[in-house]
């Protein structure tokens, strides 16, 4: 057995530029197989961890799934505020236990800037209902001081006590709030959400850079100096939404229909969950398309490695014959034939997954960047190794097929091989 | 003890209407060495074919060592020819990206019978048979492929003859040389077979190779039907 692997190994030496290349072909598709199955897992992975022991996300009227991306994973801009007023309405609602102000719109650097109250740190959860963690500093307490998530702080080199200075809208060049710098008190533990790319403010530290503001615009000729601000009032006017927590999970449709019928103005309440089962409902035809487009080209590559092993049959059919004149049994042909179909399929398969985490960790940070999606570095779980596994038996089936042609030949053949 | 026995043996290729070969009685004894011409198309390679299992006779029997293969199942022929055969082709039929030494050593891969009598070490063995044939050593990890037409005729010779085989066939293996290399490797061959205690059936259509042999016989002689054969 050993002898007859040993000649298996040999003679797929002796062709190793046409096999070398199928390998390549096969690597390649399943890299792509792997990419799209690991982009979706982890992207359904990273929103859903995103927020945890929410019962309804609050905000301007908008569809459920627009109003989770601003909200909670800070992709696009709000199309509307609400009025702080209405949010003391909920806030102080009977049935509610606590409420976080969300208040967006500034950026620092690409990175979203995120207005909420102090409570924000002890009362936020992600994942399996996880808490925030300083990983140094403290929350903000004044005006002007800030808490970088630790992919902020990582990426752009900010240590604690850095002066950094805010812009205005979410555009990486848009006009600065450079007059009122803010102090770094801490920075946060990573988290895998979108926590660590966001630079966390007081409610009142964004007032108080709008002061001079009006309409998107500083008001020109007034400046207000950062020194001033605390005569002013900082209570905000308004924020861009709200994470609500009840006391009693039951009440949330009672909730949702309060906020959806509320009088001052047009609110939507979402439950994190259904608007997440919404959002995948919209992308599951795209993901089912993505992964039929990577098995075809999975089946494209074996369908090269069967083309490439029929190819070469004429030099087979020779060895074969001569093999079986020595005496090699249709097990010894099997175990030939079938070993080098499987040893290039999983050669192929173990290279694709090199090939997948040298990309993934090359494209990681851009994925986080632009799509907020974590993309983890991991050895494959079981979907994956049932995808890879399918393709080894797929290759292994495609070098039977020659192989089976091969053993008729070497029986047509007899004892001298015909060329 | 015969070698060899053939008995009332006809022969037709499958879909042809005429006989291929219809031998009566043809015997050769152990050890001996026997010289079978043929001319092209006389069925000389279909009878190499029935000597080793690979086609089935219509009728008769092939004894080989007492044994009538084709009342074997064709797993138990193409273990009965691994065994007790070596085969020497005209092509040599060497895996030209296996190293010279390993193409030797391929019957006693496949044939547990022949590496026993390979002794305790086969690769010694092929190498000592190398050596006697005269194969220079710096060629014998070399792929088959690189060696030149007489090395390749050299190695193809040790791997008939490794293990021993009581019987040893050689379909046309000299005619990729010149007349004086002919009769050298003829001689070589007779020398080695007779070492090994091998009956030695050496087919050519070449009459004048048949001068060193125990016995000549020409195919026609022995097989009444006169029919060509496909190629």
């Amino acid at each position: 057995m050993k002898a007859v692997l040993r000649l298996a190994a040999l003679s797929a030496w002796s062709r190793r530029l046409t096999l070398g290349l199928t390998l390549v072909a096969i690597a390649l598709a399943v890299t792509l197989l792997l990419a799209v199955e690991r982009i979706r897992v982890d992207a359904r992975q990273s929103f859903t961890q995103s927020v945890s022991g929410v019962d309804l996300v609050v905000g301007a009227r908008t569809g459920g799934v627009q109003l989770m991306l601003y909200a909670v994973f800070h992709a696009g801009a709000a199309s509307n505020n609400i009025t702080w007023d209405s949010y003391q309405a909920i806030a102080t609602h009977p049935a509610v236990d606590w409420a976080l102000p969300l208040s967006l719109g500034d950026s620092h650097r690409g990175f979203a800037v995120l207005g909420t109250s102090a409570d924000y740190f002890a009362r936020f959860r992600y994942g399996d209902r996880e808490e925030l963690r300083l990983r140094q500093g403290q929350p903000f307490a004044g005006v002007f001081e800030a808490v970088l998530g630790s992919e902020v702080a990582q990426a752009l080199g900010y240590r604690l006590d850095d002066r950094i200075t805010l812009s205005h809208g979410l555009a990486e060049l848009g006009p600065e709030h450079g007059d009122k710098p803010f102090r770094v008190t801490g920075i946060l533990a990573p988290t895998g959400t979108p926590a660590d790319r966001t630079i966390h403010v007081s409610l009142e530290s964004i007032s108080a850079l709008h002061l001079d503001w009006v309409g998107g615009a500083p008001v020109p000729g007034v400046k207000i100096p950062a020194e001033f601000v605390a005569k002013f009032d900082l209570r905000p006017k308004q924020i861009t939404a709200a994470l609500v927590g009840l006391k009693q999970r039951g009440d949330v449709f009672r909730m949702q229909r309060f906020v959806n019928q509320y009088r001052g103005e047009p609110l939507l309440a979402v439950l994190p969950g259904v608007a997440l089962d919404e959002l995948w409902q919209g992308i599951a035809l795209l993901e089912r398309t993505l992964l039929a487009v990577s098995a075809l080209v999975v089946l494209i590559g074996l369908a090269g490695l069967a083309a490439t092993l029929l190819a070469g049959l004429n030099e087979r059919r020779r060895e074969l014959a001569i093999l079986r004149a020595l005496g090699a049994g249709p097990g010894d042909m099997f175990l030939m034939l079938t070993a080098e179909g499987v040893l290039v399929t999983a050669a192929g398969a173990l290279l694709g997954l090199v090939l997948l985490t040298v990309a993934s960790n090359l494209a990681a940070p851009w994925l986080l960047d632009r799509l907020g999606v974590v993309l983890g570095t991991r050895w494959p779980g079981r979907e994956e190794l049932a995808l890879i596994g399918a393709v080894i038996t797929t290759g292994l089936v495609a070098s039977l097929i020659p192989g089976w042609r091969a053993w008729r030949m070497s029986l047509a053949d007899g004892l001298t091989p015909k060329l | 003890m015969t070698a060899l026995r053939i008995t009332d043996l006809v022969f037709r290729w499958p879909r042809q209407a005429q006989i291929c070969l219809d031998i009566a009685r043809f015997e050769l004894a152990a050890g001996e060495r026997v010289f079978l011409h043929g001319a092209s198309g006389s069925g000389k390679s279909t009878l190499l074919g029935l000597l080793g299992g690979v086609a089935l006779p219509q009728q008769g029997r092939i004894e080989l060592l007492g044994t009538d293969i084709t009342r074997l199942g064709s797993r138990d022929r193409d273990r009965f020819r691994a065994d007790h055969i070596g085969f020497l082709f005209q092509q040599f039929n060497l895996l030209p990206w296996l190293p010279a030494l390993d193409n030797v050593l391929l019957p006693c891969t496949f044939s547990a019978r022949r590496r026993e009598r390979a002794g305790a070490d086969p690769r010694a063995e092929a190498e000592r048979m190398l050596r006697h044939l005269d194969l220079d050593t710096a060629s014998w990890r070399k792929p088959a492929g690189e060696l030149s037409v007489g090395q390749q005729q050299r190695v193809a010779a040790a791997r008939a003859l490794i293990g021993r085989p009581e019987i040893l066939i050689a379909d046309e293996p000299t005619s990729a040389l010149d007349a004086e290399r002919q009769q050298v490797f003829i001689d070589l061959l007779l020398q080695e077979s007779a070492a090994v205690g091998a009956a030695l059936v050496f087919v050519s259509h070449d009459q004048r190779l048949a001068g060193h042999f125990d016995r000549s016989i020409a195919l026609h002689d022995i097989s009444t039907a006169m029919a060509e054969q496909p190629e």
